[in-house]
């Protein structure tokens, strides 16, 4: 898969980029200015995009406007933020930005490599990685309806849905079984009103509807 | 500190015919002025004898109704605004009290020494002023004499009547060195916390891995298992160390305020509270860098403290600039009975709006709804773009 790559640190840049070609990725630019970042991601051989939020010219969220306004560009373009912080703002602004295919993670999450490489993977494919830290803060706020019908086992495993976790995945960390799971989401897909379609696109809305979008 | 209430709008100055009824008015109100300045030295010395407190009660604002007529007509003859600037009567003082904050009003003591001039000088003034007029044939006289006459009685005024340039500035001297102090002190404190916050955070963090690392590295011949739990213990660490770095960078200046200006770090902050916040925001530009600092921080302890204290359903913030003023209001529908001289963040809020001469006001009656509001004099600096204004 080729992505487009923009971190403004030359080290984190090298690193990501030996990361993710390490994990069959290929980079097809990597960028390290907001100016040379809009053209790379018009760039139509592009599949997928890894970003910074902060670059220059002004260091402040170049990367996030960048990617909303690729995606206005590109319905459904893949694009996976990365910061060293996280704000629900942003992570709301993104989600708003088109049906799935986002990802916003702390730089951190790095770190473990292979899960990073799987979110990328699963924000390609459609899907909505958020980092935890999100999903903490907006599992704290007092909720009013319809999130307020949810049990709390539910809205815990819709906190892991909107971290981007397979059912499987889920079912492990919660330690239940798989059907367990699915019983949970079917039962939050019915409390929250969401038609039955294809699996992923309601796992997306119901991550949305949490997140107050 | 002061009530200022400005007089009538000043518009161009008046003609002649105008400063000429001023003229009569002041002639006029020569009377009541001379019974108030009689009563007020009666007041004052009965006043011993509780006797003079009515009397005082009465005469007072007798004589600051006076000296506010004769502030609108200098004011309108000079062109320039002339202030009423009381000391202000805090509310719910008995009547004694009342009289005591008036006696300690150097407002006071000046309107008194007006009145004696106005009765003795002033009248002199006023009087000529309109025989020139009445006698017609000084008409001529009149003409050209009625301006320089009438300026020289609204500045006989204006000497009493409001306070001069120096003791402005001795009194804005004083403000001043207060408010430094303040934030001398509140600088102190914060880098003590930031020194604290490294201290106990990330530097603790950083030798803890160090030591795991070093661990580590020793054991990688003889327990290669050991090794790798180290290492892993390590990066646990680093994940720590980075989140306690990331919280004092919060609260040095917070990421979303850098990017996204006051809107934008409000709305982030109403986002993560635990109750619905409505935030309305409309601002031209952006507010200088330390004011919108000061002033995101203000907001962020008022709606820490609606999430804490208020017992609220739903609260708001209203942000907007008018007039060289920005103001934000945040208010909620909780119980009420908020009293900012019982919390320190309120009063440090308060201290930090000091700095840039802004001001903090509450009001929250028991029962609800709190409203405070905020203000700061500044000037905002020219748009900036925002995502949503952001060309394609």
């Amino acid at each position: 898969m080729r992505l487009v790559l923009a971190e403004d640190n030359a080290l984190l840049r090298a690193g990501l980029s030996t990361l993710l070609e390490s994990h069959g990725f290929s980079i097809l630019h990597a960028v390290d200015h907001a100016a040379d970042l809009d053209a790379a991601l018009a760039d139509p051989a592009a599949e997928a995009a890894v970003l910074d939020v902060r670059m220059p010219p002004t260091f402040t969220d170049e990367g996030l406007r960048a990617a909303i306004t690729a995606r206005a560009a590109r319905p459904g373009f893949p694009v996976m933020v990365l910061s060293q912080y996280v704000e629900s703002l942003y992570a709301r602004e993104l989600l708003a930005s088109g049906t799935g295919a986002v990802g916003y993670l702390l730089k951190d999450r790095v770190a473990d490599v292979a899960e990073f490489a799987e979110g990328v993977r699963r924000v390609a494919a459609g899907g909505t990685v958020l980092d935890p830290e999100v999903v903490a803060t907006v599992l704290a706020r007092r909720r009013e309806e319809p999130l307020d019908r949810l049990t709390a086992r539910e809205r815990e495993v819709l906190g892991l849905m909107a971290e981007g976790r397979s059912n499987a995945a889920i079912a492990q960390r919660l330690s239940v079984t798989e059907k367990a799971v699915s019983k949970h989401i079917n039962a939050i897909f019915t409390k929250l009103d969401l038609p039955v379609d294809e699996d992923d696109h309601r796992r997306v809305r119901a991550v949305l509807a949490w997140l107050r979008v | 500190m002061t009530a200022v209430t400005l007089p009538l709008e000043t518009t161009r100055a008046p003609g002649r015919l105008r400063l000429t009824s001023y003229a009569a008015w002041q002639l006029l109100l020569w009377i009541p002025t001379l019974v108030a300045v009689v009563f007020m030295v009666l007041g004052g010395t009965l006043a011993i004898a509780w006797l003079g407190i009515g009397l005082l009660l009465w005469v007072v604002p007798m004589m600051r109704w006076l000296a506010g007529r004769h502030r609108a007509m200098a004011a309108q003859t000079l062109g320039v605004p002339v202030p009423a600037e009381y000391r202000p009567v805090p509310e719910g003082t008995h009547l004694v009290g009342r009289v005591m904050v008036w006696a300690l009003d150097p407002m006071t003591w000046r309107e008194l020494a007006w009145a004696l001039v106005s009765v003795t000088l002033g009248l002199l003034l006023s009087m000529i002023a309109v025989l020139l007029f009445v006698c017609v044939v000084t008409g001529a006289l009149w003409w050209f004499g009625i301006e320089p006459i009438m300026r020289a009685r609204a500045r006989l005024d204006c000497l009493f009547l409001s306070y001069g340039r120096t003791e402005r500035l001795e009194q804005r001297v004083a403000d001043l060195t207060q408010s430094r102090a303040h934030v001398v002190d509140h600088s102190a404190a914060e880098l003590r916390r930031l020194e604290r916050d490294l201290h106990d955070g990330a530097q603790a963090r950083l030798v803890a891995l160090s030591m795991s690392l070093g661990m580590a590295d020793e054991a990688f011949d003889t327990d290669p298992e050991r090794a790798r739990r180290l290492v892993s213990e390590a990066r646990s660490t680093t994940t720590a160390a980075l989140g306690d770095l990331r919280s004092v960078v919060r609260g040095i200046h917070p990421p979303v305020l850098a990017d996204r200006g006051l809107t934008g770090g409000v709305e982030a902050l109403a986002l993560d509270l635990p109750l619905p916040v409505e935030v309305e925001a409309r601002l031209e530009g952006r507010p200088p860098a330390p004011v919108e600092s000061a002033l995101y921080f203000g907001i962020a302890e008022c709606l820490a403290n609606v999430g804490k204290h208020a017992g609220a359903e739903h609260a708001w913030v209203r942000i907007r600039h008018r007039d060289g003023v920005l103001r934000a209001i945040v208010g909620d529908d909780g119980r009420g009975g908020a009293d900012p001289a019982t919390g320190s963040g309120m009063l440090g809020v308060m201290r930090r709006l000091a700095a840039f001469d802004g001001t903090m006001s509450v009001s929250s009656p028991a029962g609800g709804p709190t409203i405070i509001t905020l203000e700061v004099p500044c000037d905002l600096s020219s748009p900036k773009t925002t995502p949503s204004s952001e060309p394609d």
